[in-house]
């Protein structure tokens, strides 16, 4: 009887473990600092986590469909410096759709070559990441980007504004949540993304067109770095060249601790929430308690491996691996 | 010559092709467009191509054993940060203060063994829980990071040997302290992965895991010794670099992971493990800085220079497959 209960703990363990590791950090922060569970505090987190988040959710896609995307980091400093560009020469009225064009050109670009040409999507996205950089780095003549006249522009609504007393940034990541998350895990396009990822020939043979999810999928993935772009380049009104430089591994941390996996298949957004918040509060709290900011690092290595571990431990019933 | 020896032979012969093609451009294009009058192929370009290569390209060596063997190391840009640092500080250490110039090698097997400790710290990780090495090099790379930024803050460390910047910057029968270092690490690991055991079975457990395991191989000591070597490899590039420079910061080494991988993706070495050759990945590595320094002699921007290696690099996997599309009919599914 024993034995059910716990057997019955480890699987709650396992499918909930990331929620019980938040659970964890969100007391013992509380306990270390009362200021944690302040509201504001707990705003501000939030709205730092924004950028990283909204990127996450349009990885979460292309992560479930069976693929990689490692070219989001370059690609948001591409669009945060042309919407800043543009903002400038077109006014923000149409420089915002235009970046989102031009944003939404290299995912279809990406997802071309990984969906209908079928190449490995790490090292396209590899070759993405260090193409879009050098993109940039011609569109800028390798300056830093600044908005003229920055106290008399509405642009700046979408990284600085509030509504209804919560800030502009948490509203878009919210309201870009639900709207992924419904259409992951409400709609026929969700299904096929996950059967894509988790058995791609048996997809293919039961009629999905794997190809167009594929491209779909990094089309979504572009349209989720571009909003990421607007909100930095709106919170800064000045951007350097390099702004999301290595957020495309954070994002793959985030999405990893939510519980995905590499190999395609499985994997929320409502995970991918948590795995963002996870991170935030972690820098957060370590800051609170008076670390300094990098040794969030070494703390979510921890993490990222203990989660993992975990998680595959409970899957195949055995705490050590089986490799000789 | 048959039909597969053939598309071997090409494949084998790309990367010098396109070497050979990459000479012929930027010195025909350097004579129209190019600002000093001095050759593209002047000996002492060339002497410096090969040093500048020698730090991707060390890295490059251990890169292509742990990928032929199936698994993947995005850590190496902050192993290389930790031993620099190691390097520099130690030798700064009261302990070592007698020893005079023996700080220096002392310094450097501190620094190696750093390299190979952590490198075995991810070995062991992957062998023991399973995890993906993707996952646990990524999640070693923040780590090691941070141990980095822990060391000394957001400071830079520094300390200059002149015994060590003379050995560095000394040239031997015409070749630098560097290139050196990069031919010889070529060499060792080709000799380790062509004419020893564990060399054969990488390439066995990189090919088929499961027909590895049923002939009696043991997978996880051979990825561990893998791990090792590439820990050990980014110590030695970072010896190599900072005995001359001098100074590490602790953003240094950053994105190395992605020029390395670029260089032996480049050389012809799979993702999925079983087949590379550290000859094409030396191949790969001197294309890329070949294009570096061409792209400055004809005056391109040096902005232009990522856009046309992360251009080549998608070109060669597109080739790479209509090459191979014939044979192997999983590539279609």
């Amino acid at each position: 009887m024993s034995g059910v209960n716990k057997a019955q703990i480890g699987g709650f363990l396992a499918r909930q473990g990331i929620l019980v590791a938040f659970v964890v950090f969100m007391v013992g922060f509380t306990l270390a600092n009362q200021r944690f569970l302040d509201p504001d505090n707990i705003m501000g987190v939030m709205r730092s986590s924004a950028i990283l988040g909204v990127m996450a959710l349009g990885v979460t896609f292309v992560v479930i469909s069976g693929n990689l995307d490692l070219s989001v980091g370059s690609m948001m400093s591409f669009s945060t410096i042309v919407v800043l560009d543009l903002h400038d020469k077109l006014g923000p009225a149409l420089a915002i759709p235009a970046m989102f064009a031009m944003t939404l050109c290299l995912g279809a670009f990406i997802g071309f070559l990984v969906g209908y040409l079928k190449l490995n999507s790490l090292i396209v996205t590899l070759g993405m990441l260090s193409a879009i950089h050098g993109l940039t780095l011609t569109y800028s003549g390798g300056q830093n980007m600044d908005i003229a006249d920055k106290e008399g522009t509405w642009f700046s609504v979408f990284g600085q504004g509030e509504a209804l007393g919560i800030p502009v940034p948490i509203l878009i990541f919210v309201g870009l949540a639900a709207l992924l998350g419904v259409t992951l895990g409400k709609t026929p396009f969700g299904r096929k993304v996950y059967a894509v990822g988790g058995n791609g020939t048996a997809a293919t043979f039961s009629g999905i067109r794997r190809a167009r999810v594929v491209f779909i999928c990094y089309l979504m993935s572009s349209f989720c770095v571009a909003t990421a772009g607007l909100i930095q380049a709106s919170r800064s009104l000045g951007s350097q060249n390099t702004v999301g430089q290595g957020l495309e591994l954070e994002v793959l941390a985030a999405i990893i601790l939510g519980g995905a996996s590499l190999l395609g298949g499985s994997g929320t957004i409502f995970k991918t929430v948590i795995g963002v918040l996870i991170l935030g509060f972690i820098q957060n709290g370590l800051l609170l308690v008076g670390l300094q900011f990098y040794v969030q690092y070494v703390v979510t290595w921890v993490i990222i491996i203990l989660a993992v571990w975990l998680d595959i431990a409970a899957k195949r019933g055995k705490l050590w691996s089986p490799i000789a | 010559m048959q039909a597969g020896s053939l598309s071997t032979f090409l494949k084998r012969g790309a990367i010098w092709g396109f070497i050979v093609l990459e000479l012929i451009f930027f010195s025909v294009a350097g004579e129209f467009m190019s600002l000093s009058d001095k050759a593209f192929m002047d000996v002492d370009n060339m002497l410096l191509l090969f040093k500048q290569s020698a730090p991707i390209g060390i890295i490059a060596m251990g890169m292509t054993i742990v990928m032929i063997n199936g698994n993947i190391d995005l850590s190496v840009g902050a192993i290389y940060a930790i031993c620099a640092i190691i390097l520099l500080d130690s030798m700064t250490w009261p302990i070592f203060a007698g020893l005079g110039d023996w700080a220096i090698p002392v310094a450097w097997l501190l620094a190696l063994g750093a390299g190979v400790g952590l490198g075995a710290l991810n070995g062991l990780i992957v062998w023991k829980t399973g995890v993906d090495a993707f996952i646990v090099t990524l999640g070693a790379m923040l780590g090691y990071r941070g141990l980095v930024f822990m060391y000394n803050g957001e400071q830079p460390t520094s300390h200059l040997n002149w015994t060590l910047v003379d050995f560095a910057e000394a040239q031997v029968l015409g070749l630098h302290t560097a290139t050196w270092f990069l031919l010889a690490v070529t060499a060792a690991i080709w000799f380790l992965m062509n004419k020893t055991v564990h060399g054969r079975n990488a390439y066995a457990i990189g090919d088929n895991r499961e027909a590895a395991v049923n002939a009696g191989i043991r997978v996880g000591p051979h990825m561990m010794i893998n791990f090792m070597i590439i820990g050990f490899l980014a110590a030695l590039s970072a010896v190599v670099f900072y005995s001359e420079s001098g100074s590490v910061n602790p953003n240094d080494g950053e994105l190395y992971e992605l020029w390395v991988i670029t260089a032996v993706v480049l050389g012809g070495t799979k993702l999925t493990g079983g087949s590379g050759s550290i000859i094409s990945t030396l191949g790969g590595v001197l294309a890329i800085q070949l294009l570096r320094k061409g792209l400055a002699h004809i005056g391109a921007d040096t902005e232009t220079v990522n856009l046309v290696i992360g251009l080549i690099l998608i070109a060669v996997l597109f080739l790479d497959r209509q090459l191979n599309i014939k044979g192997k009919e999983e590539l279609k599914v």
